[in-house]
């Protein structure tokens, strides 16, 4: 049973996906609806599709969360993450048309951490790494952000951006490496 | 589980893999490498997390109607999409990934031979961009010429190959790009299975090896 603590720990969207798989809850599938349709949505037509086309892929994928919703481990991603991984594989079923191979889930193991400490901590680097990226120069954002739309070249970034491919690649590189050091000086 | 992977893949590679913009056969690939390599898979998880971030991120066009929340509970109240169950079986050789494209271990492989011992099996995949295939080099022989002047990324089964510079075991992935040139042979000891992704060579023009290509040289 989790206790009060837990409750407070959780952040939104994770109590509301929690809901979803435990208790069918409605009201808290259309609160999470109305945060990351739009979202997914708009990362749908950033990739490459029409905007009839990205509305019906994100109702498949948000249909998804629901029916998913008992997948969802909140000490392995944050609920954004996961979230996330939805809606890209489905860009990839219904945009690229392929099948998304996963990895093996690793042997259940116990671990050194109590699984709220996990959670917690996988809530707080999904947050950090939002304000790391916040702090980035527009450039570095903007690149890292069309390396995730996909669908375009390196090449075809640097026409759009106006950018030599070098510079392109090495700024994606020190973005990473801006964010690497932003995360590592935060105590997780 | 990973103790001894030497060769990994790198950081673009696995942030494409993340960001889901890799043909289907370098996922495969990177699929594969994951299950076997702790480091990598948590390299994975946390670009996972940086494409949760820019999905938070999105600021454009957030508008939404009703009617597009009554049509998902529409689509909800429809059932979940079918998907196939995936096949249960684990194989000490192949890693779950694939299991699910072999169909079953590495008894179900449906191997085709190339001649003096060395056979090889395609892998059906979605995307024509690249192929997929398992290849079976007996202990000793030199590896099959199968680089065609695309990418390609190769992730040692069983066995062992080596060339003048490295030896790739087990979990390790050899990076090819198509001006490199070397024979490696198959060591002895355990015949040699690998997973070989290739881009198709008619399409080397084409968008995807482009697209591929700073991925491999960065
Ligand atoms: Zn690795």
């Amino acid at each position: 049973m989790p206790s009060d603590n837990t409750a407070t720990a959780r952040d939104n969207w994770t109590e509301l996906l929690v809901r979803i798989a435990e208790h069918r809850d409605q009201s808290a599938f259309a609160a999470l609806f109305r945060h990351f349709g739009p979202r997914v949505r708009s990362y749908l037509m950033k990739s490459g599709a029409s905007p009839t086309m990205a509305e019906e892929a994100m109702q498949e994928a948000m249909a998804a969360v629901w029916h998913k919703a008992h997948l969802f481990n909140p000490t392995k991603a944050s609920a954004t993450t996961w979230i996330f991984t939805v809606a890209r594989n489905k860009r990839i079923d219904a945009i690229r048309q392929q099948k998304r191979p996963e990895p093996e889930e690793l042997p259940w193991a116990m671990s050194e951490t109590p699984e709220q400490e996990e959670e917690v901590a996988r809530m707080e680097e999904s947050k950090l790494l939002a304000e790391a990226i916040g702090k980035l120069p527009e450039r570095q954002q903007k690149l890292i952000r069309l390396a995730y739309f996909g669908e375009m070249s390196h090449s075809e970034i640097a026409a759009d951006t106006g950018l030599p491919i070098g510079t392109i690649k090495s700024r994606i590189r020190l973005g990473l490496e801006r964010l690497r050091y932003e995360m590592s000086t935060k105590t997780v | 589980m990973t103790m001894t992977v030497k060769h990994h893949l790198t950081e673009p590679l696995l942030m494409a893999y993340a960001a889901g913009t890799l043909p289907e056969a370098f996922d495969l690939v990177v699929a594969s490498h994951v299950s076997l390599c702790d480091s990598c898979r948590a390299a994975v998880e946390g670009f996972e997390a940086l494409g949760g971030a820019v999905l938070e991120d999105m600021t454009e066009d957030l508008d939404l109607s009703d009617a597009s929340l009554e049509a998902t509970m529409a689509l909800i109240a429809a059932g979940p999409a079918e998907e196939p169950a995936p096949i249960a079986v684990r194989d000490p050789v192949l890693p779950g990934p694939l299991v699910q494209y072999v169909g079953g271990g590495l008894d179900a492989v449906k191997w085709r031979s190339l001649g003096r011992g060395v056979k090889q099996a395609i892998l059906p995949t979605g995307s024509d961009e690249a192929t997929a295939r398992l290849l079976y080099i007996p202990a000793g022989m030199a590896m099959p010429e199968h680089g065609h002047g695309g990418m390609e990324l190769t992730l040692v089964l069983q066995g062992a190959f080596a060339d003048e510079d490295d030896r790739f075991a087990r979990g390790d992935v050899e990076i090819g790009t198509e001006d490199m040139e070397h024979t490696p042979v198959a060591e002895m000891g355990a015949d040699c299975i690998c997973l070989a992704a290739t881009t198709a060579p008619l399409q080397f023009k084409g968008l995807v090896p482009r697209m591929l290509q700073p991925i491999f040289r960065i």
